[in-house]
């Protein structure tokens, strides 16, 4: 179906594509995996006319092609959905997905015929959207199926999707993939763009790895495991599962009362929660996201505003409900916040005065009066960047120069710096590839092992399972069950995910 | 290496407005070369041309910093101009309450304005700190309504600007000008409060020349901004606000104290445009002094991409163009000083573009980068 041959392609020094070769075969799934900066995305950006390449050529149905732009791609039948949708909010689905491509004449647009064939085509794949819907009405995960719609509208018979599950509820991924199944018996060919092993063992018939431009494999998906996959990837043996003794915990460090928080006209994002956080623990929270995860850290860590929550926190047999973000920082509360380009880093600064972000305004980051110790906070940023290997390890640089992983390493270096009795941390390893992600989850461990409290949120059902100690189920912002991860299974904690538990009305307090 | 970078642009702007408005020049009919000759020569004679220039400068060094400092923050404070007039207007006053005004009335027989003396040494202290503290309140006021009520700090500066000259119009009016002058202007403040001009102490620079020390002030001030912004928590607090606001919020900083404060700050150094055309220029209150300074400080912050050291580039830039502009009307053939004006906005007009290349640039690099 499609073929790229020697593809290179040059960004000012960095070679994106060094002489690729992928051959992707008709009616298959295709999964072309590695990490960030890899060069997946451009070597698909360049089969979708984003780019050009520098040389190489693309091969389509067995004839080489050029093309040039999106227009070329779609006309040889060549679909793309990208990570972050593009859709217009205020309009309806069916007006969506003929932007562009608007049927009739150019003055009277035949939006009732186009919601017929967009009815039709829902319903052969079975995606199940309304046309006349408002795209703003509409949840993540249709909302996606809506730009696989866009696509299919435009008769794409080849669908590349970059990073399709990364936005998706572990329940909307296994739709997602029933969907990309169907595809598949009708006779689609897709291309899927991912770093997530286990989507690729489950979803996948063709493999290509690339790594630092290169590919540097090809398998098919029923002959290879996530081993192999992930040695191919990271170009060293990786530690997939996390390797913890067994958590010893101390005294009570925080302990969560009834705790609601209201988030808008009189909705409440959290409904009354209650738990204890212990030194020498880590305590997960598993849910749904959109369920409190949000509202829960952020509280906790004194970013919303006192007149939105009840209840009381309680650290360290402090009641600190009512201490502002500074004041919880100073008493050794750590955050790693979920977002790290909203909340957790200045991406325009540099590194170093990154890493006094919370810090800056007490010693040693101040030396006489309000005066910054310049020099001292650079020697100490590239203290911090070798001991948690942030690369490029150049404290000049700005934050936004970095990769995800590199950004997240070094926020967990200057919050993990203050040696917190609890740390607060929310989606640790979200776009993170998968070297770091096994650096960052050996430093939660030994920062446990130290006598710290953690309280760990994230949406990988498989992250939290793995770290926490405890696991704690939050749906519509209560707590509907403890499980132990080690005996409960997934599918135990996805039901109670979903609201479907028996002992949801009775939370453990 | 990254001066230059930062040096690049600017540089560029200003030279393709040069070309674009000497194009202008020879199509109304002279000689692009004859004119830019007559600017800059006029400009930068000594001591005539350099001292004028370094003159229009220093208002422009004040309030490019102003804007510079709250853009800082985020914030675009368009209220400048109504700063430095109620702050130039309380420089006045106090220095004419302070310093003893007494003028000759009608028959002869004196009105006094201000009962008190003070020494200089007292007075000009005490008439530079009110145009900072008068311009830093009034500055607040827009910080402290988008702080509580999230009013938009570019409606209530401008609404701002409405208020103030209006209001100092009327106690010029009515209190404070000498009676029959038929000029909207104060009585003269006290000579106690005067400060020297550069030719009082700069050999070969006549006195007649309006330069003066608050020019000094203007390049203390830059020193002191710069130190404030990039050495100090206090600039880092504005600094990461202005970068944003959720992470300087999450890092523990108040991002409201932090407008206020930003706003306060840009306020008082707009406010010290009052000390150069009060105590060391006109020392009197001239109603509606300003030729837009407010204003055109935006332009010169953009222009020297809201930094200290760029800010008094861009300041001395304009200062040649206004200096060289009263030249050009008077010995060009056709052109008259409104190319001055024509010149000085395709600067910023080529800036603002630059501007927005740059950031298409870093756009679409960061494109490229973010998942290559």
């Amino acid at each position: 179906m499609l073929e790229l041959r020697a593809i290179t392609k040059r960004f000012g020094e960095v070679l994106a594509n060094d002489h690729i070769d992928i051959r992707v075969e008709p009616g298959t799934i295709h999964a072309i995996v590695g990490e960030n900066g890899a060069g997946k995305s451009t070597a698909m950006r360049i089969a979708y006319g984003f780019y050009t390449a520098d040389s190489g050529e693309i091969v389509v149905d067995g004839e080489p092609r050029q093309i040039q732009t999106p227009h070329d791609a779609i006309r040889l039948g060549i679909g793309m959905v990208h990570q972050h949708f593009m859709l217009v909010d205020t309009m309806t689905v069916a007006e969506n997905i003929v932007l562009g491509a608007e049927p009739g004449s150019a003055a009277a647009i035949d939006l009732s015929k186009a919601s017929e064939e967009i009815r039709a085509l829902s319903n052969e794949f079975r995606l199940s959207v309304d046309p006349n819907a408002l795209v703003h009405d509409l949840s993540v995960g249709q909302q996606q199926r809506v730009e696989l719609l866009k696509a299919l509208y435009r008769r794409a018979r080849l669908l590349i999707l970059d990073e399709p599950t990364a936005v998706l509820t572990p329940q909307e991924v296994e739709e997602f993939f029933a969907i990309l199944r169907r595809m598949r018996e009708q006779g689609k060919t897709v291309i899927i763009i991912t770093h997530k092993l286990s989507e690729v063992l489950a979803i996948s018939d063709d493999v290509t790895v690339m790594r630092d431009g290169r590919v540097v494999g090809r398998v098919k998906t029923k002959e290879t495991n996530a081993a192999e996959l992930a040695r191919m990837m990271v170009g060293r043996d990786v530690l997939l599962r996390v390797e913890k003794p067994e958590a010893r915990p101390g005294e009570t460090v925080l302990s969560v009362r009834d705790l609601s928080v209201t988030v808008g006209a009189g909705e409440r994002g959290l409904r009354g929660v209650s738990f204890q956080v212990r030194a020498g623990e880590i305590v997960g929270v598993a849910g749904v996201e959109g369920n409190g995860q949000t509202e829960l850290i952020e509280t906790l860590a004194g970013l919303v505003p006192q007149a939105r929550v009840s209840g009381a926190v309680i650290f360290r047999e402090r009641d600190i409900t009512k201490a502002n973000a500074r004041q919880r920082y100073e008493m050794g509360i750590a955050h790693v916040p979920e977002d790290r380009h909203r909340r957790g880093l200045l991406l325009d600064f540099d590194l170093s005065e990154n890493s006094i972000l919370g810090l800056h305004y007490r010693k040693p980051a101040v030396s006489v009066g309000p005066l910054l110790d310049l020099r001292g906070i650079r020697s100490r940023a590239r203290e911090m960047i070798q001991d948690f290997d942030v690369r490029p390890a150049n404290p000049d640089l700005p934050a936004r120069a970095l990769s995800g992983g590199n950004q997240q390493k070094l926020i967990i270096g200057r919050e993990f710096g203050l040696n917190p009795k609890l740390l607060l941390i929310s989606q640790p390893t979200r776009g993170v590839d998968i070297g770091a992600i096994e650096f960052i989850h050996r430093k939660l461990v030994e920062l446990r092992d130290e006598g710290c409290a953690i309280l760990l949120v994230s949406a990988e059902l498989e992250e939290v399972t793995s770290l926490a100690d405890r696991l704690l189920v939050f749906y519509h912002g209560r707590v509907v069950g403890e499980v132990d991860p080690k005996q409960s299974t997934q599918e135990e904690i996805g039901l109670l995910m979903t609201g479907g538990g028996d002992e949801s009305q009775n939370s453990e307090r | 290496m990254k001066l230059l970078r930062e040096l690049l642009f600017p540089v560029i702007a200003v030279l393709v407005a040069f070309v674009v408005g000497g194009v202008i020049v020879w199509v109304i009919g002279d000689n692009p070369f004859e004119v830019y000759g007559l600017l800059l020569g006029s400009a930068l004679t000594w001591p005539d041309g350099i001292g004028y220039t370094l003159f229009y400068a220093t208002p422009l060094i004040f309030t490019g910093l102003a804007v510079a400092v709250a853009f800082r923050c985020g914030l675009l404070n368009i209220g400048a101009e109504g700063q430095l007039y109620v702050a130039a207007f309380a420089c006045a006053w106090v220095s004419i309450k302070l310093g003893g005004t007494v003028i000759k009335g009608f028959d002869g027989s004196p009105i006094v304005y201000g009962s008190t003396s003070l020494p200089a040494v007292v007075l000009v202290p005490l008439a530079v700190l009110t145009a900072i503290a008068v311009g830093a309140a009034w500055g607040a006021i827009p910080g402290w309504l988008k702080a509580r009520f999230g009013a938009h700090e570019v409606i209530t500066t401008i609404m701002l600007n409405f208020i103030a000259v209006s209001l100092i119009s009327y106690f010029t009016q009515y209190y404070y000008k000498a009676p029959g002058d038929p000029i909207m202007q104060s009585v003269p403040v006290g000579a106690a409060a005067h400060i020297p001009r550069l030719g009082d102490f700069v050999p070969g620079l006549p006195s007649r020349i309006p330069v003066n020390a608050a020019f000094l002030l203007a390049l203390l001030a830059c020193l002191l901004v710069y130190v404030f912004l990039w050495r100090t928590k206090w600039g880092y607090e504005i600094r990461a606000t202005g970068a944003n606001p959720s992470a300087a919020e999450y890092g523990g900083i108040s991002v409201r104290k932090q407008i206020v404060l930003a706003m306060a700050v840009s306020g008082g150094l707009a406010g010290m445009v009052g000390i150069n055309e009060v105590l060391g220029y006109r020392h009197l209150y001239y109603h509606e002094f300003s030729a837009s300074y407010g204003f055109t400080g935006i332009a010169v912050a953009l222009l020297g991409r809201n930094h200290p050291l760029g800010v008094i580039l861009a300041a001395l830039l304009f200062g040649v163009l206004l200096r060289g502009g009263i030249f050009v009307d008077a010995f060009s053939e056709h052109v008259t000083k409104d190319l001055v004006e024509v010149l000085q906005a395709l600067v910023i007009l080529f800036v603002a573009v630059g501007v927005n290349f740059r950031w298409m640039s870093n756009r679409f690099s960061m494109l490229r980068r973010s998942k290559v």
